[in-house]
């Protein structure tokens, strides 16, 4: 074998090992999509964030326009204090609704946001202010026991 | 035989391993020390990454191919009871791209590259070539070590990163175009769940690793054979069992840390 064969086969072998490595990146990865831009930051307060976790997606009508930032339990109030980096090239208005959903019946958990009617724009640093806890499967299917078993009695 | 010989025999047995693990970590100092011909003359490792790169491309491949289509047949077979077939692309990308990418191709590395590299070093130590240099003032080390070893590293990462590659594909043909899945939700649920840094980063990552291990192994092997011909055999064997064993326990440390489940 020459040199320069050598050297043609072991290009070949790079490009291919590379090439392999950006379908990686681009095709099986989310690097193509992930990539969120510029952010500023909001926070909000949520009675219970469920499995709420760092990185989740911020989703208002079903589009990504951010992500959970940082998690921290409030201890004066005891709630949990989430910070959120939202796109920049989106505005919302400041009586927006953060609710905490989940994808699917046990699929990860998001948070969703339902803009008001109101003309000012959250600006970076503000609270959400009108915030509802995620569904606690568990405390559900408790409460829907315990009025089956409620009904049950009376009868 | 009384109770001290066999202490004496164990302590014989911890202080001989710590003496050869001694000798193995200076031998690989030696190798980073005397790099500076392996890089500069480029053209040794690359043809060193000839031999152990592309030769090995093409059993990577194939084994990569048709370990992703057992996946994608095994995880369709257990998916499908539970109504989330469309989970399918999930779970054939992140075993791979996590685990059985970096792991299997350095296994498959080992014992098709690693036991070449350590049964030639092993020979031209038989033959007298290593001493041959060293008279002529050519340093072995760097010569003939060096290239070997960082032609593993190089060609490591590449090879693990075309068997991940190759098995998400072998999937995708069993999946989608063999059962049925569809091939939209294939693709965009393995793409949200698969992420950039947290999995292919920590994948290439960890193929770094196990090339530089496998790569280290089997040199040291060669260079430290006995030179006769069982001696060689004998090398040869131990670089595929060690080396093996390291991957698979090097990976449990780099899994530990890089996948708490944060």
């Amino acid at each position: 074998m020459n040199r320069a064969a050598i050297d043609l086969w072991v290009g070949i072998f790079v490009a291919l090992g590379l090439g392999a490595l950006l379908f990686l990146a681009l095709k099986v990865g989310n690097l193509a999509a992930t990539d969120v831009g510029e952010t500023y930051a909001l926070t909000a307060r949520f009675d219970n964030i469920g499995g709420l976790k760092v990185r989740a997606p911020v989703k208002s009508a079903g589009v990504v326009v951010g992500r959970v930032g940082e998690i921290r339990f409030d201890p004066e109030n005891y709630v949990a204090l989430v910070s959120l980096q939202i796109d920049k090239r989106y505005q919302f208005p400041r009586d927006t609704f953060a609710t905490i959903n989940t994808s699917g019946l046990l699929g990860e958990q998001y948070v969703g946001f339902e803009p008001g009617g109101d003309s000012e724009m959250l600006k970076a640093g503000d609270e959400v202010k009108k915030t509802q806890s995620a569904m606690v499967l568990e405390k559900l299917i408790s409460q829907f026991m315990f009025n089956k078993a409620a009904e049950d009695g009376k009868q | 035989m009384k109770a001290t010989d066999y202490l004496r025999r164990l302590g014989h047995f911890v202080t001989d391993r710590l003496w050869r693990l001694g000798f193995a970590s200076r031998f690989l100092l030696m190798t980073v020390l005397y790099s500076g011909t392996a890089l500069k003359r480029f053209q040794l490792t690359i043809r060193e990454i000839y031999f152990t790169g592309v030769l090995s491309l093409i059993i990577i491949l194939v084994s990569g191919l048709f370990v992703g289509m057992v996946l994608g047949l095994q995880g369709y077979d257990t998916l499908q009871r539970y109504g989330s077939s469309e989970a399918l692309g999930i779970l054939v990308a992140l075993s791979l791209v996590r685990e059985l990418g970096p792991v299997v191709a350095a296994l498959l590395f080992a014992s098709r590259a690693g036991s070449a590299i350590t049964a030639e070093i092993g020979l031209m130590k038989a033959t007298e070539q290593l001493s041959a240099m060293e008279m002529m003032a050519v340093n072995p080390i760097a010569r003939v070590v060096a290239p070997r070893f960082w032609a593993g590293v190089i060609s490591m990462p590449l090879l693990a990163a075309l068997f991940s590659a190759m098995g998400v594909f072998g999937g995708y043909l069993v999946g989608v175009q063999l059962i049925g899945v569809d091939e939209g939700s294939f693709w965009s649920q393995m793409q949200a769940a698969v992420d950039f840094r947290q999995d292919v980063l920590n994948g290439v990552i960890k193929s770094v690793v196990f090339g530089a291990l496998v790569s280290w192994i089997a040199v040291f092997e060669g260079y430290d054979a006995e030179p006769t011909a069982e001696g060689v055999s004998g090398a040869t064997t131990r670089t595929v069992v060690t080396s093996s064993l390291a991957i698979l326990a090097a990976d449990f440390v780099l899994t530990a840390f890089m996948f708490r489940g944060v």
